[in-house]
């Protein structure tokens, strides 16, 4: 019999499935937005409900999973997830992107370079890198079927003309395959490459807005950009004051009373386990 | 109702069919891969690989078309007491089960809309056997290049044609399946 009663990863069978069948054909059409009917889900909308329900459809009991916000696997935000599923699907959680088989982000994506055995799960709050352009799905629908792109590029274009360069710096539209512009979720535009040619599986799930998509492995997906304005990967120009890395995106922290500030890695697993093989800032205690 | 009937679902539905779907997800995402399915008992002539693809994806909300020799008494009634999927014709199913010959011609199906081309259908093949040999095979989820035994090349090459519209296909054999989508190039 189906089991409706059982309630592992807390989604129901049937809705499991819905999601399970969208996450396919989302595979199948990378970049495409598939459609689903959204779950309420114990956690308000802008806890990543999108992403917890694509979590609770390829969870199984065997998974080690990790949940970062904003590279950090400590908020609130992240714990709860975390804790969440450890409680409805029985799986064992880390904070160690190389240890993790299921990795469910908030706007970003781990510094470790991911591998094979891995599935990146990203929190979508907008899926539909359109929107901004043209508020009526119905249109941005059209536009897409049709590859009707231009007005995307003309809006960059603008960003050129107003600022000298690129000024959008988060949620960077992407081309998957040369085909579907997508909306790579609020992930800074230092992320961007990482979308690329990615050893492991990428699924995107927005819960408010109901939408699936995908990259698979190995796909390939380029940042719109110019001839005479090709895009870069930008971070602030510092290395990290606590691990020293020159490599890792950066945020920067308050850390006294006097307004002193410091530049340390939004990633806190890959700043840590530098930190544990000795590499040290100028700021490390 | 024949006792076969009422056995070979999940034992433990959740924790199997997140199994499964893993297999199923991970051949999807990686066209020419192999990957090892079980869980489902089904009667002959099914496939358990195909028995544990419907019990994941198959339900009151998936129109199901059986070709050939899989439409038999035995097969239907499994598959209603199990998925509860109502049966179909190819013209209006979301999933389709049989061997290759039963399913041609492949232009009866769904391939979706330019607007929503997840409104395909996915083909359910039971092939005699999986190997890792045959056709080459591009594209996204395959690293430089995949091989796998195709029962054909140009039905799939048309399919890929088609992209962003086509079917997917997943073929199962025995305890074991493969996948490939409409996005992979097929040499
Ligand atoms: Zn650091």
């Amino acid at each position: 019999m189906t089991g409706d009663s059982y309630n592992f990863a807390y989604l129901d069978e049937q809705t499991k499935r819905m999601i399970r069948r969208a996450i396919l054909k989302g595979l199948a059409v990378p970049g495409y937005q598939v459609p689903f009917a959204s779950r309420e889900m114990p956690m308000p909308y802008g806890w990543g409900t999108g992403g917890v329900q694509v979590s609770a459809a390829v969870l199984t009991p065997e998974d080690r999973f990790k949940v970062i916000d904003q590279g950090a696997d400590d908020t609130t935000n992240a714990v709860s997830i975390r804790s969440f599923f450890q409680r409805t699907a029985g799986v064992e959680t880390t904070t160690a992107t190389e240890e993790a088989t299921v990795i469910q982000t908030r706007h970003r994506i781990p510094e470790a370079p991911l591998g094979e055995g891995q599935i990146l799960v990203y929190q979508v709050p907008i899926p539909e890198p359109l929107r901004f352009l043209e508020p009526r799905e119905s249109e941005t629908r059209k536009m897409h079927s049709l590859e009707e792109y231009g007005l995307m590029h003309v809006k960059l274009y603008e960003d050129i003309s107003r600022h000298g360069h690129i000024a959008t710096s988060y949620a960077y539209p992407v081309k998957v395959e040369a085909r579907y512009v997508m909306d790579p979720s609020p992930i800074p535009k230092f992320d961007n490459p990482k979308l690329n040619d990615c050893p492991a599986i990428q699924l995107f799930g927005a819960g408010r807005e109901q939408r699936i998509y995908a990259l698979p492995p190995y796909t390939r997906v380029t940042s719109l950009d110019f001839e005479d304005h090709p895009f870069e990967a930008t971070k602030a120009d510092h290395p990290c004051g606590l691990c020293g890395a020159g490599d890792s995106y950066l945020d920067e922290v308050i850390v006294d009373d006097a307004g002193g500030r410091m530049f340390v890695c939004s990633d806190t697993d890959y700043c840590e386990s530098r930190q544990r093989q000795s590499h040290r800032g100028k700021d490390a205690a | 109702m024949q006792t076969q009937t009422l056995e070979g679902g999940f034992t433990a539905p959740a924790e199997q069919a997140a199994h499964a779907f893993r297999s199923v997800m991970e051949a999807m995402a990686r066209p020419g891969t192999i990957h090892d399915i079980a869980g489902a008992e089904p009667p002959a002539p099914l496939s358990r690989a195909a028995g544990a693809v419907l019990l994941t994806l198959c339900d009151t909300d998936t129109p199901l078309y059986l070709a050939g020799a899989l439409d038999c008494e035995a097969v239907r009634a499994w598959v209603s007491f199990h998925t509860g999927a109502p049966l179909t014709g190819p013209q209006s199913c979301m999933f389709a089960l049989g061997n290759w010959d039963a399913l041609a011609p492949l232009d009866a199906y769904p391939v979706g809309t330019s607007e929503y081309p997840d409104r395909s259908a996915t083909l359910i093949v039971e092939t005699p056997e999986l190997a890792a040999e045959g056709v080459t095979l591009k594209g996204p989820g395959i690293k430089d290049s995949a091989a796998l035994s195709l029962p054909e090349t140009a039905a799939f090459q048309a399919n890929a044609a088609l992209f962003p519209l086509g079917l997917d296909f997943i073929f199962t054999s025995g305890a074991r399946i493969a996948a490939l989508p409409r996005s992979t190039e097929v040499l």
